[in-house]
């Protein structure tokens, strides 16, 4: 009887997991045929890019200039050990290109627009305005999640690719100015050693991350339930959910374009 | 003469909420150009016995019929178009608070009609001004009262002139003034338009006030439905107790 029971919460866990995962790609198809059926609404969608990309531009410049400045730092007191200074430019920007670009830039959009959608969704629900949609013969999975999910799709990618490029300058600003690597050997090597193929695998990512977070914050938000306390916690776990989604899928999509 | 006596009939329906029963195999039947209004307690579902006639919940068990259609086997297609004959007033109005109160009762007009800019305009004026909201057109949801934001639902829900109204209680919370307005405005609308309306309340007065028919709802069943006149003669204790609001008697309170 004991023996059985941390079993059948495992297997509670497990079931749970897939259930909402089920959920999760039903949310995905019924968007996806959305897609295919007009009215498109262009004003949501334009709206919903402002919000998830021109909003999250700050953080996107921060993030990746910080990034590539610590990323220097640390490439060039292991790279000084056995002399290979010249190659800090190309790690950091190749690091950044494949990984760190488009991997921080998701988890920081996930962290400011995958939750205010999972909690701006989940106020909707609680206070019937998703009921008001269906009685008034709006579909809201077209009105609300589609734009959500589109933009989200399209504006990851160039946010990534701002990411990539402030933070090469922040790994040039901390390689070449504070710690004296050549600059025209700094640029060399980035060029040399990244191929266009490596940036656009990290905008591909980006892409699929983007769809991610967007979907995880409506799902989570689409199925709240339980007034202001319930608000919160779809928005928590819309951002944990995401958040671990986007790096299980980093690494599935990493090992599968090798 | 009317097409047929009842246009909203609900048979047999069987609700459940995880273990907890709400429709105990319920029927009711709301006539056409009438206005009907369900009592019973807070938390008997009352709201979840409109939220059946617009099909936003599905029958466990029973029919839902419009129109004599059962409206279980249609389709998402088939469904939006028996919608759009609906407007419902919902509980707390559920103005979308992203916009303002002109484009909130502007928004069904947009998805629905062709009308150009200008005529929307009249429209949603016109409704504005039926409800007396007349210059709080571009103000946003959360700047209104709460018997503000019941009338702008109200107009939201009267804008594409639909056959049938549903009300989840209008005057709930509201002072008794404005309660009033209230029901003279489901009154006066129904007056007007000729519609169908369902009217959910515990507020009895108004009930005798507005309705054509009261109905009311107990354990999961309509237990008395009729004119005012006979429900308020009704011999039934349980229908004795609630209309007198009483605390002791065969419903128990607490």
């Amino acid at each position: 009887m004991n023996l059985t029971r941390p079993l059948e919460a495992m297997g509670r866990v497990v079931m749970h997991g897939l259930e909402q995962a089920g959920e999760i790609l039903l949310l995905l198809l019924q968007t996806m045929l959305w897609l295919m059926r007009p009215p498109w609404r262009m004003r949501l969608v334009f709206k919903q890019m402002e919000f998830v990309g021109v909003k999250s531009l700050n953080v996107t410049i921060l993030t990746g200039a910080f990034t590539g400045g610590v990323f220097a730092l640390q490439t060039y007191h292991g790279f000084s050990l056995f002399g290979a200074e010249s190659l800090v430019g190309s790690t950091v920007a190749l690091a950044l290109a494949r990984e760190l670009g488009p991997v921080l830039t998701a988890l920081m959009v996930t962290g400011r627009a995958g939750s205010a959608m999972a909690a701006e969704v989940g106020t909707m629900r609680v206070t019937e305005q998703i009921d008001a949609l269906y009685v008034m013969a709006v579909n809201p999975v077209q009105y609300l999640v589609l734009p959500r999910v589109l933009a989200s799709v399209m504006m990851l990618p160039l946010l990534t690719i701002v990411a990539d490029f402030v933070g090469i300058m922040g790994g040039y600003v901390v390689g070449v100015h504070l710690l004296g690597i050549n600059a025209g050997i700094f640029v060399a090597k980035i060029i040399e050693y990244v191929d266009p193929e490596d940036i656009m695998q990290g905008l591909f990512k980006a892409a699929i991350f983007g769809l991610i977070l967007s979907l995880v914050g409506c799902f989570k938000g689409f199925y709240t339930y339980g007034g202001a306390e319930g608000v919160g916690r779809a928005t928590t776990e819309a951002v944990v959910l995401a958040s671990v989604t986007i790096l299980a899928a980093d690494y599935v999509l990493t090992a599968l374009m090798f | 003469m009317v097409k047929s006596d009842a246009i909203i009939e609900l048979r047999e329906v069987h609700k459940s909420f995880g273990a907890q029963k709400v429709l105990d195999g319920l029927s009711l039947s709301v006539p056409r150009g009438r206005i009907t209004v369900i009592i019973g307690r807070s938390g008997g579902g009352k709201s979840v016995i409109l939220k059946h006639m617009i099909g936003l919940i599905k029958p466990d068990r029973g029919q839902v019929l419009v129109d004599g259609q059962d409206i279980m086997p249609l389709d998402d297609r088939d469904l939006n178009e028996l919608r759009k004959r609906f407007g419902m007033l919902f509980q707390d109005a559920a103005l979308f608070d992203s916009m303002t109160v002109f484009e909130n009762v502007a928004f069904p007009l947009r998805e629905h009609t062709r009308y150009n800019e200008t005529k929307i305009r009249e429209v949603v004026e016109e409704k504005l001004g039926l409800v007396g909201l007349t210059g709080h057109g571009e103000k946003m949801p959360s700047q209104l009262s709460g018997g503000m934001r019941k009338r702008a639902g109200l107009a939201r829900a009267i804008a594409l002139e639909p056959e049938i109204i549903l009300f989840d209680e209008p005057t709930t919370g509201l002072d008794p003034l404005m309660t009033d307005a209230i029901n003279r405005l489901i009154k006066n609308t129904q007056d007007r338009l000729g519609i169908t309306a369902v009217v959910i309340s515990h507020d009895i007065q108004g009930a005798y006030q507005v309705a054509h028919q009261i109905a009311m709802l107990h354990k999961g069943r309509i237990i008395a439905a009729g004119s005012p006149e006979a429900i308020r003669e009704s011999d039934d204790a349980v229908v004795q107790q609630f209309i007198h609001g009483r605390a002791e008697g065969p419903i128990e309170v607490l």
